[in-house]
């Protein structure tokens, strides 16, 4: 066999390709759930239901869709750098910790004021965790994956510490659990009766301005240009070390926005459960929108929705939901392998 | 053991047949309809442009492609398709132009690499020595088989190639390119050698673009253009102009050097060396004083110091020790950056990794060097308006052959990669230019088209800096010509003072006959060339 690039691929066949991919994938899945002696037909339509079939199931999609778009931005602008920053789910607890230390008490201001601040110190904090393993790699040449990854255990224990320590709220029965932040730092519900809060605008904001960024600055320029060929960067005299850590301050304060958002927005205060993962589900998101900061947006809604059905359908089918993990795993891979697809071809002889 | 006794061959016996080859990408048409035979005892001279599909057909012959139709002969047995070691079973051996060596093994092992099982308890047995030291002395293939073949010459390494391809019993011998990487010298011994083979009954074609050779060392001649045979001649019967017609498909476009009166030195190195972490030296020394209104040439063979002359030159690296100076003020910032601010127009010498952004589109790489400029970012913001404009206005200017500013570069073809760089390089009308390698891999057009800008950028007074492997190049161009050689510059000649076989011995080491004049004492085999250079 043999394999050939593809000529003029069509904006038809780019379209179609991750299209195939989720059909594809849940196919795949519907054997697993054969397997388990549920009706693939009964348990789709329960999936979709659960996640898109009323008001309320498309507001708590909407929620578990805003901290994954922004860990994917996070994602997918550090990846347009070739800066693999894997340490998301880390930026985002340090964001959420500066958002409890400030927004707790330590003062108080209009909320207009106040939630900007916090997100502003979030998203610094993100900056400044991702600086440390940023500075490594363009100084030392240190492999950024490793040490952002370990970092996520550090702050993780870190985060551990305080909320079984100094931090502990003692109103809250003993649980490891901050206290709850403060009134005018709480984000206010979009939708009323629901957990839909502005932190979703925000996300969409924030999508927006990071597809600005990449597709009409100069900054954008740099980090494509960076990205895509960072020998002939330097040869042309773009500051290359500068564009990836200015990048690494931008990815890892999008990151930070994810905490304080989710802290401010859903939780109210600081648990050790605060992200299931989201750091590294923006991995995943920033793949599967091929790091387009608006296909972002709708690669989190895809996993938001197969996340949010896949709980209540295993709910409905006492199937396990890690099927959602599942089906979104292995939409990756079909969305991956349909983007090569369809870019080159196989001949076979 | 299958050792062949080659005097069994009949001479003019045909070996190997290709009739009808086509091959097509998609609407490209790579071979059409070619057909080529070849005698043992004969050197066939295989000739065409970049893209003419030489090396297409060979693929074919290996069997890397299949072709679309037509058949292949090897001693009268048809060959399998697609198969990779069909060729090789059938004796046919090839030589590429990127040696396929393993560096930290010796020449011995090399040479029966995949010829011995897996599990030997003992390399190299004696019966494959006494074979190699056979082929050794039979064909003049001088090579100490106990060397590691890092240690060992551009020309020597080729020669282990030559024997690995022998003792696999190859009676067919493909050689790619083989002078790409060869001092003029060099290059001579090689043709020896391969004289030496077909005197003995084997059957050589090789593969070249470079006409004085092919004159010089085959029996016949054939030449490819557009995928087809257009030209096919004994190359007794012939001339360098009429083969050149034939690569071309028509008059061989001119350069015309004017030779005007030179300006001020405009840029200076100074006592400049540079050394590696490990300790080695890749210039020793340097001095070199570039003026406005001329080109000067730096020669050498590849791996003597040019590449790194170029990345200060750049602003990639700078100097371990000594000083530039750019219009008599020293420089202290060598960077890039600095380097294209200070006027110093870049020409790398890899196009694709080093020159251009392949996947972004033509209009974003026209501007990779000044996007900052208020013309093409304010407020942040990139100015697309203006990138389309420059790209558009370059593009004719330039004649770019592409699709639109819109497209991607790594789209382009390496003649039209080189014009985007050139445009990118003298729409800024530098001062300074560094040309690496500017015509490698082009076309005869694409080739005149980039030496008529770097005159034409030279008329105007600017400053070149040609760096090249092509000596018929710097020879047609170049005002002034140092040969680089282990880090160390020659004193400058003229092309007019000096000629290619002076040249390619001071490549070589001998510095003291870079001037066209008798030298004491030189190598044997170039003699008889330096002989006809009289004083």
């Amino acid at each position: 066999m043999r394999i050939e690039a593809r000529e003029n691929v069509s904006w038809l066949a780019k379209l179609a390709a991750p299209a195939v991919a989720a059909i594809i994938a849940m196919a795949v899945c519907a054997i697993l759930i054969l397997w388990t002696g549920a009706s693939p037909v009964e348990a789709y339509s329960l999936l979709f239901s659960g996640a898109l079939g009323s008001k309320f199931a498309v507001s708590e999609t909407l929620t578990r869709a805003t901290p994954l778009i922004f860990t994917g931005l996070a994602a997918a602008l550090a990846f347009r750098a070739k800066l693999w920053n894997i340490g998301a789910e880390g930026q985002l607890y340090l964001g959420a910790c500066m958002a409890t230390w400030l927004g707790t008490g330590m003062f108080d201001l209009p909320a207009l004021v106040m939630v900007p601040l916090l997100f502003l110190a979030g998203a610094l904090a993100g900056g400044v965790l991702l600086l440390g393993p940023t500075l490594l790699k363009t100084k030392l040449g240190v492999d950024e994956v490793v040490t952002t990854l370990l970092l996520n255990f550090i702050v993780i224990l870190f985060v551990n510490w305080l909320v079984f320590g100094p931090w502990k709220d003692p109103m809250a029965m003993g649980w490891p659990q901050a206290a709850p932040v403060i009134d005018s730092a709480v984000l206010g519900q979009i939708l009323s009766k629901t957990r839909l809060h502005w932190g979703f605008a925000i996300a969409l904001f924030f999508a927006i301005l990071s597809w600005v960024l990449v597709r009409f600055t100069s900054w954008g320029y740099e980090i494509r240009a960076v990205g895509l060929n960072q020998h002939a960067s330097r040869f042309a005299g773009i500051p290359v070390d500068k564009v990836v850590v200015r990048t690494a301050l931008i990815s890892g304060g999008l990151a930070g926005f994810a905490g304080v958002s989710e802290l401010c927005g859903l939780r109210g205060y600081l648990t050790l459960d605060l992200s299931p993962g989201f750091g590294y589900s923006g991995i995943v998101v920033a793949m599967l929108a091929a790091l387009h900061p608006l296909g972002v947006v709708l690669s989190a809604l895809f996993v938001a929705v197969i996340s949010i059905g896949a709980d209540s359908m295993s709910r409905s089918l006492n199937i396990s939901n890690y099927i959602s993990e599942v089906a979104t795993a292995i939409s990756l891979l079909a969305v991956l392998a349909s983007m090569f697809f369809s870019h080159y071809k196989i001949r076979w002889r | 053991m299958g050792f062949f006794n080659i005097m069994d061959m009949s001479v003019d016996q045909i070996v190997l047949q290709l009739t009808g080859i086509t091959k097509t990408f998609g609407k490209l048409v790579a071979n059409e309809n070619i057909s080529l035979y070849l005698r043992a005892g004969e050197i066939l001279a295989l000739l065409g442009e970049n893209g003419a599909g030489k090396t297409t057909l060979m693929n074919i012959l290996f069997g890397h492609y299949v072709a679309d139709s037509g058949h292949i002969e090897v001693f009268g047995e048809p060959l399998t398709p697609g198969s990779p070691n069909a060729a090789l079973t059938h004796g046919v051996g090839m030589v590429h132009q990127h040696f396929t060596l393993a560096d930290n093994m010796t020449v011995l092992d090399n040479i029966t690499l995949g010829t011995e099982p897996l599990f030997a308890i003992k390399r190299g047995s004696r019966a494959a020595r006494k074979k190699i030291q056979s082929l050794v002395d039979r064909f003049g293939l001088e090579v100490d088989s106990k060397a590691l073949v890092k240690h060992l010459s551009v020309g020597e390494r080729q020669r282990v190639e030559i024997l690995k391809a022998l003792y696999r019993d190859s009676r067919i011998l493909i050689l790619d390119e083989p002078t790409a990487v060869l001092t003029p010298q060099e290059s001579e011994n090689l043709f020896v050698t391969l004289k030496l083979l077909a005197e003995q009954g084997l059957a050589v074609i090789f593969i070249s673009h470079k006409l004085k050779e092919v004159i010089g060392a085959s029996d016949r001649c054939c030449v490819l253009r557009h995928g087809r045979v257009v030209f096919e001649s004994k190359t007794s019967e012939t001339s360098a102009e009429k083969l050149a017609r034939a690569m071309v498909g028509g008059d061989i476009p001119q350069t015309s050097k004017v030779v005007q009166e030179v300006g001020p030195e405009i840029f200076r190195l100074q006592n400049v060396s540079i050394s590696g972490q490990d300790g080695t030296t890749y210039l020793n020394d340097i001095d070199l004083s570039l003026y406005q209104g001329e080109i000067l040439g730096i020669a050498g063979v590849a791996g003597n110091g040019q590449a790194h002359l170029a990345d200060l030159v750049s602003g990639m690296i700078s100097p371990g020790s000594g000083q530039l100076f750019l219009a008599g003020k020293q420089l202290k910032k060598i960077t890039p950056a600095a380097m294209v601010a200070h006027g110093v127009g870049r020409i790398p010498q890899d196009r694709t990794t080093t020159g251009l952004v392949g996947d972004m589109t033509i209009e974003e790489n026209m501007v990779l060097e000044n996007y900052k400029q208020k013309n093409y970012s304010s407020f942040g913001l990139l100015r697309f308006n203006n990138l389309r404009k420059r790209a558009l206005d370059l593009i004719a200017q330039f004649d770019i052959r592409c699709p639109g500013p819109k497209a991607t570069t790594r789209q382009l073809s390496g003649g039209n990669m080189q014009k985007l760089i050139l445009a990118r390089v003298l729409a800024e009308n530098p001062k300074i230019i560094l040309a690496c390698q500017p015509t490698w891999g082009l076309d005869v057009g694409a080739a005149t088209f980039v030496h008529n800008q770097l005159l034409a950028a030279k008329k105007r007074g600017a400053a070149v800096l040609l760096v090249s492997e092509d000596l018929d190049e710097l020879l047609g161009i170049a005002d002034r010509i140092h040969v680089i050689y282990h880090g160390r510059l020659t004193p400058a000649v003229s092309p007019e003072a000096t000629d290619v076989s002076a040249l390619g011995l001071a490549m070589s080491g001998h510095a003291d006959v870079i001037a066209k004049r008798l030298p004491r004492s030189i190598p044997k085999d170039s003699q008889e060339q330096a002989g006809e250079v009289a004083q």
